[in-house]
């Protein structure tokens, strides 16, 4: 069963057309890159995926049961928005990290928050807040960040806070994670470590969506690529037959571009 | 002639209704104004136009004809007559207040990235948990320098309740200097002073202890 389908998006903000009708899907652990140049949807197609844009028309199912449909007159309740986000982890360009929170509470502070809905919760409050801060340490430990937990996130270079960042979503165990160009706030030197860690965790087999403009990297970690252009998919494929032999014109185009600035 | 016994515990008397005013208006405007801030902020149309509104004209009028007209309205509109001259005052202290934090409330919450917001949706937080949880606290740090400023005010506006004959601390003095004493109107500055030192170094403390983080 596909772990994730997305049908037909439709979004536009007043006149402008972002999505003009995008479909794709995925098998789990997958690792999807998605390529284009500023304007063509990309964000915007992640954030209607992820509940942060609502999508004019079409539909998302998760495992095949469906967690978003526009054409359902009904509209969703926030109790419904919420548990279906959380099939979702969002990476985005900016960290996003509360300031106010260290990095181990930065990566507890959900989780901490969601045990509470637990029926056990009262029953077994010391046991499952450990639980959580002993889980976060390690996932902080896999993104390398085992000596950090104490810093807070103006103490961090932009490369451990995207790492932290990437922690804090991990917390969740979503079905799927989504990277919103996540080394485009970095300096070049520090690029390499955000790739580093999302390159270990498609060895873990996470399944991930990543919007990037790293042709290098998304050829190398992605077991699919997708290049959009002006609202739709220009075109999908491996790795070698989308960057190594583009039939599409704006693709060539795109990549001859980039290759030239690299 | 008046000792200076008489005149020290005299203007502490009066003083004692400036510092009860002057708390009084920060224990309910405070949480009022965030109150207002989010009937100014909120989607309903009607409701934020009312508030926008009620904001205007309370920062749009002068404190003291406010004073007057609440110790004065609900007798001449309503035929009961205020009793408590200090409660009048209060009242329109609190109001008036309420809507001057309120503005600093909305200028706080406004500052913060839309990214922080996202954040907590994305990580599955209720809306009324990101704002408590994420939000107010880095709204609380970025405020703290203009509530001082308004706080400040808000102790030497206290003597305007004498303007409906609140016996406050500069209302105390004159009644030496009708006898002759102009010292004790210069002794009022002193009292004022020495509050507003006090507050500002308590203001710098509060404003240090948000220093652990940037942002």
């Amino acid at each position: 069963m596909k772990i994730l389908e997305v049908h037909d998006i439709h979004k536009h903000f007043g006149k402008t057309r972002v999505l003009e009708g995008v479909g794709f899907s995925m098998e789990e652990g997958e690792v999807l890159s998605i390529l284009g140049s500023s304007g063509s949807g990309k964000t915007t197609l992640l954030r209607c995926i992820n509940f942060l844009e609502k999508a004019d028309e079409g539909k998302i199912l998760v495992d095949g049961n469906v967690v978003f449909d526009a054409s359902d007159k009904a509209k969703m309740t926030t109790l419904q928005i919420r548990k279906a986000q959380l099939n979702f982890g969002m990476v985005f360009q900016s960290f996003n990290l509360f300031p106010q929170y260290n990095v181990l509470e930065n990566v507890t502070l959900a989780p901490k928050l969601l045990a509470k809905e637990r029926p056990d919760w009262k029953t077994n409050k010391k046991h499952i807040t450990e639980q959580i801060i002993e889980d976060a340490k390690k996932i902080l430990e896999r993104v390398g960040l085992s000596d950090k937990l104490e810093s807070y996130p103006c103490q961090l270079s932009g490369g451990q806070q995207q790492r932290v960042s990437i922690a804090r979503a991990l917390a969740l165990k979503p079905k799927i994670l989504f990277f919103d160009e996540p080394t485009s706030a970095l300096d070049p030197e520090l690029t390499g470590e955000i790739l580093k860690v999302i390159k270990s965790l498609a060895k873990e087999h996470i399944t991930m969506v990543i919007v990037t403009h790293e042709i290098g990297f998304a050829k190398n970690v992605s077991d699919r690529i997708i290049f959009m252009d002006n609202g739709v998919i220009a075109e999908e494929g491996t790795p070698d037959e989308v960057i190594n032999h583009p039939k599409n014109e704006r693709t060539k185009a795109f990549l001859n571009l980039i290759g030239q600035k690299e | 002639m008046s000792t200076i016994e008489t005149i020290v515990s005299s203007l502490f008397e009066g003083f004692a209704y400036n510092t009860k005013l002057f708390i009084l208006t920060l224990i309910i405007a405070l949480p009022l104004g965030l109150l207002i801030t989010l009937g100014t902020m909120t989607k309903i149309t009607p409701i934020r136009w009312f508030m926008k509104t009620f904001v205007w004209i309370i920062r749009g009028t002068p404190l003291m004809l406010q004073l007057i007209v609440v110790f004065y309205a609900p007798g001449l509109f309503f035929n009961t007559p205020m009793r408590d001259r200090f409660v009048a005052a209060a009242i329109a202290f609190v109001i008036n207040y309420a809507a001057y934090f309120s503005e600093i409330y909305r200028g706080g919450i406004e500052s913060i990235s839309i990214g922080q917001y996202e954040a907590g949706q994305v990580l599955g937080m209720t809306k009324v948990q990101v704002f408590f949880k994420v939000i107010l606290f880095q709204v609380i740090k970025r405020i703290v320098p203009p509530m001082g400023n308004e706080i400040i005010t808000l102790v030497k506006d206290t003597s305007l309740a004498n303007v409906i004959g609140v016996a406050e601390i500069i209302m105390s003095a004159e009644r030496f200097t009708k006898q002759g004493l102009i010292s004790p109107l210069f002794a009022t500055g002193l009292y004022f002073l020495i509050f507003v030192g006090a507050l500002t170094l308590l203001l710098n403390y509060v404003e240090k202890r948000f220093n652990y983080y940037r942002g």
